[in-house]
């Protein structure tokens, strides 16, 4: 094998010894820690762009990577398996957690103790969970990222912080216990817990099992749909998210999207051939997430303070892809995932740039903007201020503006940036369905969606530049805040990367494309997986024992020597 | 033998779902353990009970033995959710000191 096939291990493994190394030196932000997370997070960004480009070598026959840890065949080992989605997904945490690192180098690094290992151990966790072809090690790497997270939510501590964290942590341990008892019904049912293998037992479950099997889907998906914070289970997100300081939050940021990734990798995985577009089945995402939205528009307007919006901005994004995913037919995927991408670097970018706009602001202001509008009052020192007006603007304050005029081009959807394509994209595919589509049921649920996505929009739009004109328009003096290069380059880093994205549209929708076609095509993934031989040493191939090559015929079911019942999946 | 353990786990869960919901921190970190207590207890009857049969050896067929998986999951899940109590007393500490409650929101309004 050469190095490149060993590669996929590195995105786990790489920062799990960055976070011991770092521990073992005193974790407390020394100077050596922060260069060993710099250096993590860097050689992540090339170890996830190298492995996106392996990923979707071959354009839309690009084939599904598959490692599998310890050399046993698939279905007694523990897999990692890699293909267009999952390369795009790390990809997308190593943008994020490099432009997050960088961010808070400036100061925030030192709000409390071992902020670099716990942000090791969150990627550890991310990455897992995007590359684990295992239920059971998805369920250890969401644990694994949540542990992190729960300590970066609280870290910088503080009353705020502390009370939302406690509610954060319940939320999620009730959540991670309905994780289990999904993957311990699935497996009861199927006597597996590879994915893959799973995937290719659905078939032939008697009723019984099926029913099973789908009581243990449902709990899971509830699991997962915490994560994502749909509508009656996200309460926790908004607060949680407005309390952590900015490079967490702008980690967070991808946190919902691991809820979204697991429920369209496992939704279409355990999809039975032949049934189109499961997370459609019910309607229930489809409710969900359009009741999510809506909270997330309604909470947007009512923010008084800009994490807050934030907070509820992430509801609204997650609520779309949610929504959209429950709505449409293949079409409509490729459009949300680009929408995820899209929206996860702009909802980043604002967290960060939330802290720097509002840095030399009295916290009064608020207090002061919301009174001054309950009342009607007009600031009539107005007039003498305004002669001066024309003097320079901070160059400072003018890049923030500008910075926070593209987050809420991006947010709310409006051309030119790539949150108008995204939006487009998927009206586009959800307009087109409700001409063609073949039930009235889905063209009148197409309809609700846009006329929603679209209200929501403008919500957006309202919320964002009402946040904009209080903080960079404000009827009384302000210092220009003191932002240092590390904390600005970042933020607009996470917004060039949009603009590029909408430069480069065309390539990246047909990525996205591409992606989707490998997804709906489940084949690919099981076969990957389970056909998979294992390696055997060049010298001592003969004497590889016959159990360690399994030739399975195209589609054969597993010859163990129990029935599902007994497991031995392991 | 199954009897037992659906009533054994049905009231854990009742229990614990209970105590989640109280207001105060120390009801909600003993009902999130009674939680994981059940949801242990489920994941080993998902193996199917069986009594005094092995796991690995005995020699029998493989019908006689108990399922191994289960037991290992069992083992991760435990380790898990000790951790994570453990991070919530923390947390609640913490909390119990900046706001001198114990209230879960902090303070005592509404009760």
């Amino acid at each position: 094998m050469s190095w490149t096939q060993h590669l996929i291990l590195a995105p786990i493994l790489l920062p799990m010894v960055v976070a011991g190394l770092m521990l073992v030196i005193d974790g407390r932000s020394g100077r050596i820690t922060a260069a060993l997370g710099v250096f993590s997070t860097f050689a992540l960004l090339f170890i996830a762009i190298v492995l996106l480009a392996q990923a979707s070598a071959g354009g839309a026959q690009s084939a599904v990577q598959v490692y599998q840890i310890g050399n046993w065949p698939s279905r007694l080992g523990i897999v990692l398996a890699l293909d267009r989605l999952s390369a795009m997904m790390l990809a997308l945490t190593a943008l994020l957690a490099t432009a997050a690192m960088v961010f808070s180098l400036a100061r925030w690094h030192k709000a409390g103790s071992f902020f670099h290992p716990l942000f090791q151990v969150l990627l550890v966790g991310l990455n897992g969970a995007f590359l684990t072809g295992d239920l059971f090690n998805l369920f250890v790497f969401f644990e694994i990222m949540l542990a992190a997270s729960y300590g970066l939510a609280l870290h910088g501590s503080g009353h705020a912080r502390v009370k939302a964290g406690l509610h954060y942590i319940a939320v999620n341990l009730v959540a991670s216990s309905a994780f289990l008892i999904g993957v311990s019904l699935i497996y009861g049912a199927t006597g597996s817990l590879n994915m893959a293998d799973i995937a290719s037992r659905i078939g032939d479950l008697d009723a019984h099992g099926a029913m099973l099997f789908r009581v243990g889907a449902a709990v899971l998906g509830v699991a997962f749909l915490v994560k994502a914070a749909i509508w009656p289970l996200g309460f926790w997100l908004p607060t949680t998210y407005a309390a952590a300081g900015p490079p967490v939050a702008a980690m967070f940021a991808i946190m919902t999207k691991v809820g979204v990734y697991a429920i369209l990798r496992l939704g279409l995985l355990f999809t039975p051939d032949g049934q189109g577009n499961v997370l459609a089945a019910s309607g229930l995402l489809l409710t969900g997430g359009l009741i999510t939205i809506i909270y997330g528009m309604l909470g947007m307007l009512a923010s008084q303070a800009m994490a807050r919006l934030a907070g509820f901005s992430v509801l609204t994004s997650s609520g779309t892809l949610l929504a959209v995913m429950g709505a449409g037919n293949a079409n409509v995927f490729s459009a949300t995932l680009y929408y995820l991408v899209s929206s996860t670097l702009a909802i980043a970018a604002f967290f960060l740039l939330i802290e720097l706009a509002e840095r030399g602001r009295a916290r009064a202001d608020d207090v002061l903007a919301v009174t001054l509008e309950a009342y009607g009052i007009v600031y009539d020192e107005d007039s003498e201020d305004s002669r001066e007006a024309g003097a320079a603007v901070p160059a400072i304050l003018a890049i923030l503006g500008i910075a926070f005029m593209a987050c809420a081009l991006l947010l709310s959807g409006l051309p030119p940036l790539s949150g108008f394509i995204a939006k487009f994209a998927m009206l586009d595919a959800l307009l087109d369905q409700a001409r063609n589509g073949p039930a009235p049921g889905s063209a009148w649920a197409a309809w609700l969606l846009v006329a929603t996505l679209v209200v929501s929009g403008l919500a957006t739009l309202i919320a964002m530049m009402r946040a904009g004109i209080r903080t960079f328009w404000p009827s009384f003096e302000r210092e220009a805040p003191r932002v240092s290069m590390i904390e600005l380059g970042p933020v607009l880093v996470l917004l060039a990367l949009c603009v590029g994205l909408t430069i480069q549209a065309g390539p990246a929708m047909r990525f996205v494309r591409h992606t989707t076609e490998q997804l709906a095509e489940r084949k690919l993934y099981m076969d990957a997986v389970l056909k998979k031989p294992v390696v055997t040493p060049q010298a001592s191939a003969a004497h590889a024992p016959a159990a360690h090559a399994p030739a399975l015929p195209a589609g054969a079911r597993t010859p163990v020597p129990t029935p599902p019942k007994k497991g031995a999946a392991r | 033998m199954e009897p037992v353990i659906a009533i054994a786990i049905g009231v854990l869960t009742g229990s614990g779902v209970w105590l989640v919901l109280r207001p105060r921190t120390f009801q909600v970190i003993v009902g999130l353990s009674l939680i994981s207590y059940a949801v242990n207890l489920f994941i080993f009857s998902m193996g199917r009970l069986k009594v005094g049969a092995p796991t690995f050896t005995g020699g029998a067929g493989a019908s006689a033995l108990a399922d191994p998986a289960p037991q290992a999951l069992v083992l991760t899940a435990i380790v898990i959710s000790f951790a994570m109590t453990a991070l919530l007393l923390v947390v609640t500490i913490a909390s119990r000191g900046l706001t001198g409650s114990d209230h879960v929101d902090g303070r005592e309004d509404g009760l």
